[in-house]
């Protein structure tokens, strides 16, 4: 007995991409074995870590609980897609660096979809705001201090470069 | 332009990869491997009856299914101890797929090899194991009354007993005019980095060898292991840790089951072959760590001063002992801290269960050590009617009685001297830091506004950098570019930028052009491995010698086509130039690339170095052979740090809580550090090492748990249940620190990666004793604990 196959194309990070896989193959898997963009992680698997997160329509979604074939068509931003357009790094990813946000780099690309989009909705936010920004993120190597540091510095980038 | 490098809070020099998804973990290596998933045990303890495959062979995509049977040769045979140690009279290992039983939840039984995951899973799900049903040992209280044996041959279900002393505890206790008793109890919690482990495999039949990647935290020693188990020579298998996301021990421990048997299949079917460890398979078939019972009997004088300590640690080591009994010896030596008892005895029994085994998770027994010894100090400050810090600081060991010789044997099996520290003036930073001395003020104010709030500190002493060796080689290529490489692994440390800036300013180069290698033993072959805060330690300094002595190679080499004086010459921003010459004086100065293509008399010149190196080129002298003897062409070398011992970090945290009165829920309102790890690499990693540590130290404390039901069920097996801290959950960490050099290493660097987390139960138990007017004497605690133990209080 072999599996129905169906083709699944994604608009992801500006580039269509698609693939034949199986109706259960989930996006998270879609986009890193079957497109080889291995950017988005998987920490659990069942939603709570965040590690998977990545943005479909602009929303951030947990790629690890939706099946790539429920998402055919969509706009899909990874980690991959959140630098600047020459290729260097995006704000959050800059932010990330300047203010020590990252050890381990693991749970990183979740932080950086998850406060992208954060930031489209609440571009100025306080500290405490930012705390509640990242709370649905699991990170096990940086005690959260410096990825707050982090949205905070990534608001300030993002209103440099939209005032440019 | 040089940027600064030994000693600056840059930048990380691995981050633009890893923040723009370029990062290669485990799982993004090989997408063209097979898959490997495994039967693991759904009971505690059993006897395996029978293993029934016939409904899994016609699922299209399987390619092989393993049981123990089919293990060959040493592949078959019970995995490694890692650590032997004399008092662990009866350890037992796993092997690799079970043979005939099963000693806890999520043991691997059978290895199904499959065109993808899914299809490996779906194979798993059809094989049928039959089980004969034994009795399970769960908890420590269990395994101590011994009515029930893990294994038969193992009576008492004692694996270790190991007593050390100094003095006559016995005698002290005896002749101490107060003596109490305490009983403690500290829950298992467990590393669980954010990436499981995995393993990759490939076996090249064409030039017999193999190529390993593992997201371990020791690559070098899985190849020993490998090559052994496998029957390979040892230069036909590479290990490459990749990217590893997290490691916080539990990597350390090696090989594992799936380490084995993964490269075997790959072998054997000559296809790559991948298992990357899902979540639950992390939980029950990985390791956890920190349970333990102990009693504690101390007796000490009026003043508070400790005359006789004697701690007896049951110590929960689960289901095997592949790591030894580095947790309870850590425990059992580290307990002291910055303090000196007159007499002390420690005790301890390392005991099976039918759970998941116990391996060294950051921290390595210390946070139990520093649980019994702190929660010690606030009883008898508690009992004199003393402030905290006043019975601590009277038992300080004072800087001028450095170095401290405890008398006792440390976990590196060498004698467990302190080599530096200044515990009182560490205290006066900590206390003004908090605000010690103002806090009672704070807790008035509180109460007047019906708020319960307090105050807790707990110390500690870390032994870091723990032996035999670790290595690095420096390489100046001829570009200009320095490559160098390491043995031990790197889980997040940022040791890419942290040695970088060791070698750069060693060798008087930028750092940005630093290329650090670690955990790939095709680049370095010796190493031990990242544990016990030993990386920055032990290859920090080897780095350093190996710069030291390309350092000295180029100048000899530039000396001579500069003629001038080695001695005369200095390295500023990768050029070799006369000490104090202006830049570019012409005849005083040559470029670091062009000394390492002076450094090899090629016969062929490929690129614009070289013919830039052709203008040095002076006479030359056709009676001596173009290298000379003892000397090697290329400007590289290789360096090795031995240490006569640990050197030891110490700390002391200190947190304020809040306690509600009625639903007894715990919040951190402050929580502050001083450390002292010595000289500071990068201040800013050593900062984000105690940021961390103090998150597990928090989750440890107030959150994680793993709750095991009488079957020996891992009942919160999944991010959903075991409650890992989130933001909201940290307090923010506010931080000072001292720099005490040690004496024992030429960078005069100590260990920073467990400090963090070491005192965490330690000091959130004292701040909420503190507040509630009782000691705490188990954690974790939550708020239901917490209210149960006010209504006990209140029945009293
Ligand atoms: S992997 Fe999707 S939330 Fe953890
Ligand atoms: S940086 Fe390692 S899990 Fe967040």
């Amino acid at each position: 007995m072999s599996e129905a196959m169906f083709e699944v194309t994604l608009l992801v990070n500006g580039v269509p991409r698609s693939a034949t896989v199986p109706a259960r193959r989930l996006l998270s898997d879609f986009l890193r074995h079957d497109l080889e963009l291995t950017g988005t992680h998987v920490g659990c698997e069942h939603g709570v870590c965040g590690a998977c997160t990545v943005l479909v329509d602009g929303r951030p979604i947990r790629s690890c609980l939706q099946f790539a074939v429920t998402v055919d068509g969509a706009e899909v931003t990874t980690v991959e897609g959140c630098t600047r357009p020459d290729g260097e790094l995006g704000h959050v990813q800059q932010a990330f660096r300047d203010c020590h946000g990252l050890q381990c780099g693991f749970c990183t690309p979740g932080f950086v979809t998850t406060i992208t989009a954060y930031l489209e909705e609440n571009p100025t936010p306080t500290q405490e705001q930012a705390r509640e920004a990242i709370a649905g993120n699991l990170c096990r190597c940086t005690g959260y201090q410096n990825i707050v540091a982090s949205v905070l510095r990534a608001a300030e980038l993002r209103a440099e470069e939209t005032q440019r | 332009m040089t940027t600064a490098a030994f000693g600056e809070p840059i930048a990380r020099l691995e981050d633009p990869r890893l923040l723009t998804g370029q990062g290669r973990f485990l799982d993004d290596i090989g997408h063209q491997a097979l898959a490997a998933a495994f039967v693991r045990s759904p009971h505690a303890h059993a006897r395996i009856v029978d293993i029934d495959v016939s409904a899994a062979v016609d699922v299209e995509g399987l390619v092989a299914v393993y049981t123990h049977e089919d293990l060959d040769g040493r592949v078959g045979e019970p995995l490694p101890l890692l650590i032997p140690h004399a008092a662990l009279t009866h350890g037992r290992t796993a092997y690799a797929l079970a043979k005939d039983e099963v000693n806890h939840v999520g043991e691997p039984i059978v290895m199904v090899v499959a065109t993808d995951r899914y299809v490996a899973e779906d194979v798993c799900d059809r094989i049928v194991v039959t089980y004969d049903f034994l009795p399970p040992v769960v908890g420590i209280e269990a395994a101590r009354s011994a009515e029930l044996l893990v294994h038969d041959d193992v009576p008492g279900n004692v694996s270790a007993h190991l007593v050390q002393s100094r003095g006559d505890v016995e005698a002290a206790l005896a002749g101490a005019p107060h003596v109490l008793e305490l009983d403690l109890d500290i829950e298992r919690s467990a590393s669980t980095p954010l990436e499981g482990k995995g393993v990759h495999a490939r076996w090249d039949a064409d030039d017999a060898s193999l190529r390993v990647y593992t997201s371990t935290q020791a690559s070098t020693s899985v190849r020993a292991a490998l090559a052994a188990r496998l029957e390979l020579p040892l230069d036909r298998v590479e290990v490459i840790a990749p990217d590893v996301g997290g490691g916080f021990g539990v990597k350390i421990v090696h090989p594992w089951p799936e380490e084995v048997v993964v490269p075997w299949a790959a072998i054997r079917l000559g296809r790559e072959v991948k298992w990357t460890e899902d979540r639950r398979e992390h939980f029950v078939g990985a390791t956890h760590e920190r349970g333990q019972l102990q009693h504690v009997e101390v007796g000490f004088d009026d003043d508070g001063r400790l005359l006789g300590l004697d701690v007896t640690v049951w110590h929960d080591n689960g289901a095997y002992t592949p790591y030894g009994i580095i947790v309870p010896i850590v425990t059992t030596t580290q307990l002291l801290g910055p303090y000196k008892p007159e007499a002390y005895r420690a005790e301890f029994f390392s005991l099976y269960t039918n759970t998941v085994t116990v391996t060294p998770y950051r921290g390595a027994g210390r946070p139990q050590g520093c649980f019994a010894m702190e929660r010690t100090m606030d009883a008898v400050a508690a009992y004199l009617g003393l402030d905290r810090t006043v019975v601590r600081e009277r038992n300080f060991i004072r800087p001028d009685e450095m170095p401290y010789d405890h008398g006792l044997i440390f976990q590196d099996g060498r004698p467990l001297i302190y080599d530096s520290g200044d515990y009182p003036a560490t205290l006066e930073k900590l206390k003004k830091l908090v605000g010690w001395d103002e806090f009672e003020a704070f807790r008035a104010e509180a109460r007047a506004a019906g708020r319960r709030v307090g105050i807790g500190i707990a110390c500690y002493v870390e032994g870091t950098g723990v032996g035999p060796y670790e290595g690095g080689w420096v390489k100046v290529e001829t570009d200009g570019t320095v490559v160098a490489a390491t043995g031990l692994t790197t889980q997040g440390q940022g040791h890419k930028t942290a040695f970088a800036q060791v070698v750069a300013s060693e060798l008087g180069v930028p750092v940005e052009r630093v290329q650090v290698t670690t955990g790939d033993t095709r680049r370095f072959g010796y190493a031990v491995g990242t544990f016990a805060s030993r990386a920055a330690v032990m290859s920090g300094n080897a780095l350093a010698s190996a710069a030291r002595k390309v350092r000295d190679k180029a100048l000899r080499i530039a000396g001579e086509a500069l003629e001038a004086d080695p001695r005369d010459l200095e390295i500023v921003d990768g050029v070799v130039r006369v000490v104090g010459s202006p830049p570019s004086a012409p005849g005083s100065s040559i470029p670091l690339a062009t000394v390492a293509v002076l450094a090899n008399p090629l016969r062929y010149a490929f690129d614009r170095e070289a013919e830039r190196a052709t203008q040095f080129g002076g006479p030359v002298d056709y009676s001596k052979p173009p290298v000379a003897e003892g000397d090697s062409p290329g400007l590289e070398d290789t360096g090795y740090y031995s240490p006569p011992r640990s050197t030891f970090a110490n700390g002391m945290h200190a947190a304020i809580v809040e306690t509600d009165p009625d639903t007894a829920e715990i919040t951190i309102l402050r929580y502050c550090v001083v450390h002292d790890c010595g000289r500071l690499i990068n201040p800013r990693i050593v900062e984000g090492q105690i940021h961390g540590g103090v998150a597990q130290g928090v989750g440890g404390a107030l959150y994680e748990r793993m709750v095991y039901d009488d079957a020996g069920q891992l009942l919160n097996a999944s991010f959903m249940d075991f409650l890992m801290p989130y933001a909201t959950e940290v307090p923010v960490v506010e931080t000072d620190h001292l720099e005490t050099p040690s004496p024992l290493n030429p960078l005069g660097i100590k260990g920073a990666g467990e400090a963090g987390v070491i005192p965490g139960s330690a000091v959130l138990a004292s701040a909420i004793s503190d507040a509630e007017g009782f000691a705490i004497t188990r954690m974790p605690i939550s708020p239901s604990d917490l209210f149960s133990l006010r209504l006990a209080q209140e029945s009293r």
